[in-house]
């Protein structure tokens, strides 16, 4: 009998999908090439060099993104700590708790600041600060951002707490655990990928918010995306070229890390 | 208390069983406090008089939605006709919207199929190579597209030198620019959910479909489209949503002349024309919008299950 075509092969799905990843990465290397480039022009190449990154860090500007760079850290540490602490209680809720009453509602809230615009929950917290006449500035976005690092940190915490089979803290309780103990002894260790990997994910999200927090931060504070924003109102320069370059490497190095976060232990079955 | 030996891990005992309440709290309060009653409040504003130079004074008023639907001339004291300025961008903002859905639909789809079809050991890193650019900073890969394209940037002057084309296309500041950048950021949105749809397909469909004689074309139309679809239309709404709020592309890629909804906003509270009041109006009119789409799906999801 003949052998039947592969009925998974499309004609044309490999080129298509080769296209796709062309596409998405074609920009972001080009910007990270031209970030090495040795000229005061963007577009006229001029060989290889680090001068831009030495701008950036020692030029002009330097001290105005050194600032957005400290305060993008602070903040992408406290609010991804912060939403990672209040993920993981909330999973715990969801997942080991039973049945209370709005857990019906509860998975629709902690999913609300995915399905909400940006650009709406950037209005509505500016309202918001101003009606109860609160000043805007660092803790204002700080609140923000905890609020949209919920749902990001919620998923993989959740994820692998659906894994974790609740047998273990059985046991730790027929052996005369407390409750607490069970969980800070048992169920803790074993989420620890899946809280690493929300955390991760979080501090992602918050470090690279850019219209909420434009929207709350008030006069003269800036994050490094408000900075970079900022910048480019006046035109691409090649420092923000290697700005960008850098921000991206941070970005990647995250996610590579939240990854393989989030896959420690998973092959023991 | 556990559910002791007996107990197999079918029948949990629920642990912190009476700690739901407790637990959950600290998440209702912060999404509560900070995101739920902050609309509420831009609903109230939405209905109050503007204040020059940004806030609002405290009384009633109709007048942000007024603006929004009807044009009564310079002193607003013309027979009422229809505005259609800010009927158009939010029009614009629909079909632009609509069209990245479509163009992400048309090579996410091949993509999701392809990497979905893998062996295991390679899926991963064709999946991980779509999901990191969706990682990647909006702002940073909006300036990207924007370099990419500029009238004297590497695209043109790859084309000149190639001798494809005689100018260069001057693609910055038109529709056609934030139609790119749009569907440059939501393109992996589109991919992640149709490839998890696609990952359940049972193959075995396909096979019965082509023992029938059924050529490829009509194996993917009719079995295989309607069976993945609740990925594609969750793809879908994943790329459309936070395009039709989309605020960075039309401000990088578009320039003042294409306007979109977020624009808009933005312009009430950070720009020039400061009229807040308008501007929780049009971000209402924005949420409902969403909102519709989004109960229209949950609607369409619980019929499937019915079924």
């Amino acid at each position: 009998m003949a052998r039947k075509p592969d009925l998974r092969r499309f004609p044309g799905f490999l080129p298509l999908t080769l296209l796709c990843i062309f596409l998405l990465y074609a920009p972001l290397i080009i910007v990270a090439i031209y970030s090495f480039n040795n000229s005061a022009s963007i577009t006229i190449w001029g060989g290889v060099s680090l001068r831009w990154y030495e701008d950036v860090f020692w030029g002009p500007e330097s001290d105005k993104f050194k600032q957005a760079a400290i305060n993008s850290f602070v903040i992408a540490v406290a609010a991804a700590t912060t939403a990672t602490v209040i993920a993981t209680m909330a999973a715990t809720a969801m997942l080991r708790s039973g049945s209370f009453r709005g857990k019906g509602a509860s998975f629709a809230l902690i999913n609300l600041p995915l399905m909400v615009p940006e650009i709406v929950t950037a209005v509505a917290t500016l309202i918001f600060f101003s009606a109860i006449g609160f000043s805007t500035g660092l803790l204002t976005i700080l609140v923000a951002h905890i609020v949209f690092c919920i749902p990001f940190a919620y998923l993989p915490i959740a994820a692998r707490m659906q894994g974790i089979e609740e047998v273990y803290e059985q046991a730790a309780q027929d052996l005369y655990a407390t409750r607490w103990q069970a969980f800070r002894l048992i169920l803790l260790p074993l989420m620890t990928p899946g809280i690493l990997s929300g955390f991760l994910l979080a501090f992602i999200i918050s470090l690279d918010d850019f219209i909420i927090t434009n929207f709350v931060k008030g006069a003269g504070v800036e994050t490094l995306p408000t900075a970079i924003f900022g910048a480019v109102k006046q035109g691409i320069k090649p420092n923000i070229m290697a700005i960008s370059t850098l921000l991206l490497a941070v970005s990647i190095l995250f996610v590579t890390l939240s990854y393989f976060a989030g896959r420690i232990g998973q092959n023991r079955k | 208390m556990a559910g002791g030996i007996g107990s197999g891990p079918g029948k949990s005992a629920r642990t912190y069983a009476g700690f739901g309440v407790p637990l959950i709290l600290p998440a209702w309060l912060v999404i509560g406090i900070f995101l739920v009653v902050p609309i509420g409040i831009m609903l109230v504003y939405s209905f109050l008089t503007k204040e020059f130079r940004g806030g609002v004074v405290w009384e009633f008023s109709l007048a942000a939605y007024d603006q929004f639907f009807f044009d009564r001339g310079l002193f607003g004291d013309d027979p009422p006709q229809i505005e259609w300025t800010y009927i158009l961008i939010f029009w614009r903002s629909i079909w632009q919207a609509g069209l990245a859905t479509l163009l992400s639909l048309l090579i996410g789809f091949p993509t999701a199929w392809f990497i979905a079809t893998r062996p295991a050991s390679t899926r991963t890193i064709w999946l991980f190579l779509i999901t990191v650019p969706y990682w990647v900073n909006l702002l940073i890969r909006t300036i990207s597209m924007k370099f990419l394209i500029r009238d004297n940037g590497p695209l043109n002057t790859w084309l000149l030198e190639a001798g494809l084309i005689s100018e260069p296309i001057h693609l910055i500041n038109t529709w056609v620019a934030v139609q790119l950048g749009l569907f440059y950021s939501y393109l992996p949105f589109m991919v992640l959910p149709i490839y998890a749809a696609v990952e359940r397909y049972n193959f075995a469909l396909s096979e019965a479909a082509a023992d029938l004689y059924a050529s490829r074309f009509v194996t993917l139309t009719q079995i295989i489209l309607p069976v993945v679809k609740p990925g594609i239309i969750a793809g879908c709404i994943l790329v459309f949503v936070p395009s039709l709020g989309s605020f960075l592309a039309p401000d990088l890629l578009g320039g003042a002349k294409n306007f979109m909804i977020g624009s808009l906003i933005d312009e009430q509270f950070k720009g020039a024309a400061g009229n807040w009041p308008f501007g929780a109006a049009a971000a209402m009119i924005l949420l409902s919008m969403v909102m519709l789409v989004l109960i229209f799906y949950a609607r369409s999801q619980s019929r499937r299950e019915e079924t």
